[in-house]
């Protein structure tokens, strides 16, 4: 019984907490402060048509680049607590196969799948997207290959090597901004041409940016989905 | 009760609700999924907070005007701070999973009264 009540007076001493807030709520009539700038200079400044592509890969630089280190970091984690010891052959457990259906639907689904992903991280500048979405519909299309075989294993050197390599380019496209343009100017885009407004070509550093984080994410959760699928012991 | 309100109720009870799990809960998949769901629930609200009724996307392109951008957009900054709040909430969650699944193959349970290690 007690242990009903507890969590019942805490459920409702946060509603209490949450009702203050939503009386106390007022609506938004006009973008103030660091909003109003970033919508009035955006464009001019960085050439991309989605702002907040804009504020999370350059106003926001740092923030993601902190961002992408927590993935690696709790991907690394996973990898490092689930770490499998070698088994003898034969002791792999049978598992059923999967259906038909889901075998010739995902032969159909997965190049289309990680199609539309490239195109997510790739189109990042211009329309809703960007590359932690793309990088997560790339692992998804893996996700569906472990569904559709069960022998699928994925090549962890070629997956290691994407990885840091996508991770260690888009450092260093950060520091050549401190290098080429100037103290302050940390993953600043503004290292190519802005070019024209609304292009795929345009926005200067930002499509590159993308593409790694694209590639990143997308081999790092398909590493932790490998990770966690395991096998029965 | 306009949009934004409607979206701050669901926000809310979603926060109470994944609350709720977390603390009632025996079994230590369901207090992760309780999280989950608080994770959404917050997120819901801080996007709510940046909406302003009437205005559209801030995606510059042909619907919206640049020179008068900052009167036609909601605001982005709260969008791009949920951004980076779902990929940090995806791979905690990751991380926790990983524990549980770890803590299964030492005990085979998933029951939280099963582990009192750190219990006082």
């Amino acid at each position: 019984m007690i242990k009903r009540i507890i969590p019942a007076i805490l459920v409702i001493s946060i509603f209490f907490m949450l009702l203050k807030v939503m009386t106390n709520i007022t609506p938004k009539y006009d973008l103030t402060g660091v909003s109003k700038t970033y919508a009035e200079q955006g464009a001019s400044d960085l050439g991309a048509m989605n702002l907040v592509t804009a504020i999370v890969v350059t106003y926001r630089g740092l923030d993601t680049l902190g961002e992408v280190a927590v993935l690696f970091m709790a991907g690394t984690g996973i990898a490092l607590l689930l770490r499998r010891k070698k088994k003898k052959k034969g002791s792999v457990a049978k598992k059923r196969e999967a259906s038909e259906i889901l075998q010739t639907g995902s032969k159909l689904l997965v190049p289309i799948i990680m199609m539309f992903g490239a195109y997510i991280f790739i189109n990042g500048h211009l329309s809703p997207g960007g590359g932690f979405q793309g990088g997560a519909a790339i692992a998804s299309a893996v996700m569906l290959m472990f569904l559709a075989d069960n022998s699928f294993k994925i090549n962890h050197k070629v997956f290691g090597l994407i990885e840091s390599l996508s991770g260690m380019f888009y450092v260093i496209i950060g520091i050549l901004g401190l290098v080429m343009i100037g103290a302050d100017h940390f993953l600043d885009s503004r290292l190519l041409p802005l070019g024209e407004f609304g292009k795929i070509l345009s926005a200067g550093t930002i499509p590159i940016i993308y593409t790694l984080v694209g590639l990143k994410v997308g081999t790092e959760l398909a590493s932790i989905i490998d990770n966690m699928k395991g096998d029965l012991e | 009760m306009n949009i934004t309100n409607i979206v701050h109720i669901i926000g809310f009870a979603l926060i109470l609700i994944g609350f709720w799990g977390m603390l009632t809960q025996k079994n230590m998949i369901k207090i992760i999924l309780g999280l989950a769901i608080v994770e959404v629930g917050v997120q819901l609200v801080m996007v709510a907070f940046g909406f302003i009724e009437g205005r559209t996307a801030p995606i510059l392109d042909s619907a919206v005007e640049l020179s008068k951008a900052s009167e036609l957009i909601v605001d982005p900054v709260p969008q791009a701070l949920v951004l980076t709040a779902i990929v940090i909430g995806v791979a905690v969650n990751a991380l926790m999973l990983t524990f549980v699944i770890r803590l299964y193959q030492k005990k085979r349970s998933l029951s939280i009264n099963d582990y009192k290690d750190l219990k006082w």
